[in-house]
């Protein structure tokens, strides 16, 4: 038997995986790809708790829009995002992110 | 009258000291002049106080309730007034044979406000009532012995002496302070009458010990063996400091302490035995090395060794202190005059001190040959003459002690004729040697010697001793004064068959010669303690200090902690990352769990 | 409806979390998409296990479908090659492993004190919009959508369009 908080350790689990493949990896497109990850943690955060806190017997729908709306405005981010990295990748000839550090103080 | 003049004994010179110092420096007679005139006030005040009954009066000055009183307190009684007699006399005496010793010396003034000095610190002793007080004055009678002997501190040996006096009387405080707290914790006080009221209470290991301790200053201060090292150095002081300091008074100020604690000695037979042993091996080891000897203040040096020697083997072997103070008595008359007499050469002669380079002078000046003749039957113990008296009185009270420790005693006997006897021939008699004949000394000069001369012949005999002190009545035992006068017979002989008529000496002991290598012995052994030490504390502040400290754990954290801040500010974003990442954990930590 | 089995639960949550390590630690960047591709079929599969149909749909259909093969495109476009092999600064590498092993211990410290989180799956029995026994999650997303959140919605549809010019500003080449 299943219960939330099977759902929200993988939940928890997925977002940390995705958090060290941010620290871990140089590559800029790979370290987007996991931020993309996290995001999804999230989304499935919100699903379960819609599934499992019913309202009139009834999943809670807001959650589920809320969902929609993230996997919306990820995928607008994740469009910008390659722009820019290509805009980038055209100027220094590198995705390596430790190339990048011309925003130092 | 009487209640004040005591504060006039002890200040006097103290006062004269202080108006050198600070008027009088460029006017050098006007300043020796003010420092004769102090010391004879003293001992013209002693001199009354003398004829009156003994008084103690008392200033308070440290007061800590029933934990601690030290008084400034100035006790005049029978002791005392014997030791202030000496004092005062022998200093006044030697004072005005300053005047025409120390006559063209540039540093006059200097000398004589080290005398007045001297003289304030040595009657601070004498008058002390209470331990810290005696202490005190203890410490400055060591600085005015050192000003004194580095008087002439542009030669390269007299600092050093001055140095090693000091240095070597230090290491005898120490013990002598570690008695003082030892009794002051056992009695609660250190008033002398308080301490001997409560002898009899004391743990007698305690008490063993603490004498023990305190029997160190006198061993540092009498120069005792293994002390003794500073005495023949000393000598490069000028002769007059020489024959107050080093002969009369502050070297006997340790077998005085001695007597005025002897409440302790006898109570404290382990420690008494302790005490005489050292005395017989500083009274025929200074007697050998004093046979080898060259310098005429040397083999003087050497004799007061030996001499003090034999007043702490009666410190150590009687049941009073009357037979040391006795001793102490007479040798400061004698002990003085041959000093004096040894000036008056010294000075003659343009400050040549080696003996063998002298000779024929008993011709050239006959007072001082014939005052250092009387001082040297003195000292050898020739009948009739005070020596003889009252070192028969300590070796009666050995020989009824502890037979080993007299037939030692009367070995040297033989000694002391031998090298006092070596010494006369040599420097007096015979043809001169010297380039320019000695002339007799001036009457300022000589005035001291015949007044001396005459106490050196009366001081012992009972009619005039008796005035001053208690002389000590043994039961006569025939064989004791015959030995002696055997011995004294035997060394006398010797040394005339020895070296009447020689220019150099005939015999050559170099072990003797070099006082055992003593000296030698304490260098390496301060190098290497010293070495050893420095070595060890070196490498404690490089490892650790340095290495493990400052290197490690201050700059290391330094230097980590930096390391760690830079990555707010190098631009790297995964170092950002990571701070966020931490940010957050504590967030959720700080919000969640607390 | 109201059976989840656990089996088919661990299965496609170890399905998800392994190819997302293989995401984060595998070498070529193709590699790494693809297996990101994978991850997120595991995770819509979780999301049809929970009766969220349309979501899943979305998912596979936006973030697989879409998203994904943009990366792919710019991964390609940039032609990255497989990284080297580097050597792990030490402090880098305990800092970062603490914040995420203490990430994990509050994680699952925090999965102590949910309410209701010990509850097994509730039984779904409202009628909803359809009247009929099955859910219709489409109507019932879609109805509180534009009822409820029409104005976010509108805005959403904005954002796009300002992204979509974004996209195309930025991937001008100079203008001579």
């Amino acid at each position: 038997m299943v219960t939330l908080n099977d759902y929200l350790l993988a939940s928890g689990l997925l977002f940390t995986i995705g958090f060290a493949g941010v620290l871990l990896r140089r590559n800029i497109i790979i370290i987007f790809m996991c931020l993309e990850m996290m995001l999804n943690a999230a989304n499935l955060s919100l699903v379960a708790f819609s599934r499992f806190n019913l309202v009139n017997g009834l999943p809670n729908y807001n959650a589920q829009v809320f969902v929609f709306f993230i996997i919306t405005v990820a995928a607008a981010e994740v469009a910008v995002g390659l722009a820019i990295i290509v805009a980038l990748f055209r100027s220094r000839q590198t995705t390596h992110v430790e190339d990048v550090s011309r925003l130092k103080f | 009258m009487t209640s004040i003049l005591p504060w006039i004994i002890l200040f006097s010179p103290l006062v004269s000291a202080v108006f050198i110092v600070l008027f009088t420096q460029r006017l050098r007679n006007l300043s020796a002049f003010i420092s004769v005139i102090a010391v004879l006030v003293s001992w013209a005040s002693a001199v009354y106080m003398f004829t009156q009954p003994g008084i103690s009066v008392q200033v308070s000055w440290l007061d800590f309730g029933p934990l601690l009183q030290v008084p400034i307190g100035l006790k005049i009684d029978d002791l005392s007034k014997t030791m202030l007699m000496v004092v005062t006399t022998i200093g006044a005496l030697i004072h005005i044979y300053s005047l025409g010793y120390m006559k063209d010396d540039d540093g006059k003034s200097r000398f004589f406000a080290g005398l007045s000095i001297f003289m304030f610190s040595m009657l601070g002793i004498v008058l002390a009532d209470n331990f810290v007080m005696m202490f005190i004055f203890w410490e400055l009678v060591g600085v005015s012995s050192y000003i004194l002997i580095g008087h002439w501190f542009h030669k390269e040996a007299p600092p050093a002496a001055a140095n090693k006096a000091f240095i070597t009387n230090r290491i005898g405080d120490f013990g002598f302070m570690s008695g003082i707290l030892m009794l002051w914790v056992a009695t609660k006080s250190v008033m002398f009458t308080d301490i001997a009221g409560h002898v009899g209470s004391v743990d007698p290991t305690t008490l063993t010990i603490a004498t023990l301790l305190i029997f160190c200053g006198a061993v540092g201060k009498s120069a005792q063996f293994p002390l003794h090292v500073w005495l023949p150095d000393a000598m490069e002081g000028p002769t007059p400091v020489s024959a107050l300091i080093h002969a009369a008074t502050m070297v006997a100020a340790g077998v005085y302490m001695l007597s005025r604690v002897f409440f302790l000695v006898g109570a404290s037979p382990d420690a008494q035995q302790v005490i005489a042993w050292i005395g017989t091996i500083t009274c025929v080891g200074a007697a050998l090395m004093a046979t080898q000897q060259n310098d005429i203040k040397r083999v003087l040096a050497y004799s007061t060794l030996s001499q003090l020697g034999y007043m702490v083997i009666a410190i150590g072997v009687s049941h009073s202190r009357d037979a040391a103070m006795f001793h102490l008595f007479t040798h400061a008359c004698f002990k003085a005059l041959l000093f004096l007499g040894a000036g008056s050469v010294i000075h003659a002669l343009h400050h040549e001190q080696d003996m063998w380079k002298m000779g024929g002078l008993w011709k050239s000046m006959p007072i001082t040959f014939w005052t250092f003749l009387v001082g040297t039957f003195a000292l050898t113990g020739v009948p009739g003459l005070a020596g003889y008296f009252s070192k028969d009185a300590i070796l009666l009270a050995a020989y009824h002690q502890n037979k080993l420790i007299f037939a030692l005693a009367t070995g040297t006997v033989f000694l002391t004729a031998f090298y006092m006897f070596r010494l006369v021939i040599v420097a007096f008699l015979g043809k001169p040697k010297a380039n320019h004949h000695g002339h007799e000394s001036p009457l300022v000069m000589t005035f001291p010697l015949w007044v001396l001369a005459l106490l050196s012949i009366v001081a012992g005999y009972k009619f005039f001793a008796g005035h001053f002190l208690t002389v000590p009545h043994e039961e006569e035992v025939t064989m004791v004064p015959m030995l002696s006068l055997g011995a004294l017979i035997g060394g006398a002989g010797l040394a005339l068959a020895l070296y009447s008529g020689k220019i150099k000496d005939p015999i050559r002991i170099p072990l003797f010669a070099n006082k055992f290598y003593i000296d030698e012995f304490y260098a390496v052994l301060i190098r290497s303690t010293q070495d050893l030490l420095a070595r060890i504390f070196g490498k404690f502040d490089r490892l650790i200090l340095d290495g493990a400290l400052v290197r490690g754990l201050f700059a290391g954290g330094v230097y980590g902690t930096g390391f760690m801040l830079r990555l707010f500010q190098v631009g790297n974003l995964q170092g950002y990352a990571f701070l966020f990442g931490a940010g957050v954990v504590a967030v959720l930590y700080f919000i969640l769990f607390k | 409806m109201n059976y989840v089995s656990p089996f088919l639960f661990w299965a496609f949550t170890g399905l998800m979390l392994g190819f997302a390590l293989a995401v984060v630690f595998n070498r070529n960047p193709v590699a790494s998409a693809l297996s990101l591709v994978v991850s997120f079929i595991g995770l819509a599969a979780l999301f049809v296990q929970l009766d969220a149909f349309f979501i899943g749909s979305i998912q596979i259909l936006v973030y697989a479908g879409a998203v994904m093969v943009l990366f792919l495109f710019i991964i390609m476009l940039l032609d990255l090659k497989a990284e080297q092999r580097r050597r792990l600064n030490p402090f880098t590498a305990i800092g970062g492993a603490a914040v995420i092993l203490s990430f994990i211990a509050e994680l699952i410290t925090v999965l102590r004190h949910v309410p209701g989180g010990n509850n097994p799956l509730p039984a779904l029995s409202g009628r909803g919009l359809s009247g009929q026994g099955s859910i219709d999650d489409v109507r019932e997303i879609g109805f509180t959508l534009f009822s409820h959140y029409n104005f976010p919605l509108q805005v959403v549809g904005v954002l796009i369009l300002v992204s979509t010019i974004g996209v195309i500003i930025l991937s001008k080449r100079e203008l001579k």
